[in-house]
């Protein structure tokens, strides 16, 4: 069942790189006049998440009433319905930087085929982010040091 | 020149369609900010997630110098301007688990309100920063 897995996670990356690719994702500019309100709007996001969510909201319902997938042995989907302030703090966060640079992780990592230094820059700092958030995270939670080591 | 709307309606389709596939056949969301922060850990069992990965850069590749009707266009974005960017989106994505794939196609498609909350909260975030860089700033 590896095998099975992971050719569908190669050709369900293809798929999806190829719908970035149609939908023009991977142009920065298209994505910031998406969210440009106030200037010459371009709806196209609009429809790409129309479409995406449009096929996912029917498959996703009839997919989930299966007992297990095609090669797996369960689903693996969040569990978590709160919504809490890391989740608001960490999507706003995100949205600041999807507004300066044009860019979501799927649209920046395609776009490294392009051969420019942009998305690659992008792609680096979002990877130095995000283990910057996961260190944060664990600081966070970390016991104060104030506290007596349980183990002495 | 102006991509017209259906290619955006094509593209978005073909995204349901991954998003459909890995989870009908592996039962996975296809998020690609948890599908990067699961790949960096080198692990034998995320090896999927990689492929995943070479399969979105494949895509590209055929998109770009296969198919697509014009080659997509580039820009002189400033290098600061994209890292701080890219780390803002590395940041956020991983304190509010997921991005535009994993909470917008993926977890509006399961009626997740978790990820409609995020949906808003990132959509609203990037109106009000491409008002302020654009118009207040220009």
């Amino acid at each position: 069942m590896k095998t099975q897995q992971h050719i569908v996670a190669l050709v369900a990356g293809l798929i999806f790189g190829l719908g970035l690719g149609y939908s023009q994702m991977i142009d920065p500019e298209r994505v910031i006049g998406f969210l440009d309100l106030a200037g010459a709007w371009d709806p196209t996001l609009a429809f790409v998440m129309g479409g995406a969510v449009a096929v996912t909201v029917v498959t996703f319902r009839w997919v989930l009433k299966r007992p297990h997938p095609l090669f797996n042995g369960k689903f693996y989907l969040p569990t978590r319905q709160d919504i809490d302030q890391p989740l608001i703090l960490g999507a706003v966060l995100f949205g600041i930087g999807w507004g300066i640079g044009g860019y979501c992780p799927g649209p920046a990592i395609t776009s490294l085929v392009l051969g420019q230094w942009n998305p690659a820059l992008f792609v680096v700092a979002m990877i130095v982010g995000s283990l910057t958030a996961r260190w944060w995270t664990a600081r966070q939670n970390r016991p104060s040091p104030a506290a007596p080591d349980p183990r002495g | 020149m102006q991509v017209e709307w259906w290619y955006g309606l094509l593209g978005g389709g073909l995204i349901g369609l991954s998003a459909t596939l890995l989870l009908a056949c592996n039962g996975r969301i296809a998020g690609i900010s948890g599908m990067v922060n699961g790949a960096i850990t080198f692990t034998a069992a995320e090896i999927w997630r990689w492929l995943f990965l070479i399969g979105l850069l494949g895509g590209g590749l055929l998109y770009e110098y296969g198919l697509a009707p014009q080659p997509t266009p580039t820009y002189g974005f400033t290098p600061l301007t994209m890292i701080v960017a890219g780390f803002l989106v590395g940041f956020g994505t991983r304190m509010g688990n997921g991005c535009t794939s994993g909470h917008g196609v993926c977890g509006l498609g399961r009626l997740s309100g978790r990820s409609l909350a995020a949906v808003i909260s990132f959509m609203v975030a990037g109106f009000v920063t491409v008002f302020i860089t654009r118009h207040l700033l220009a």
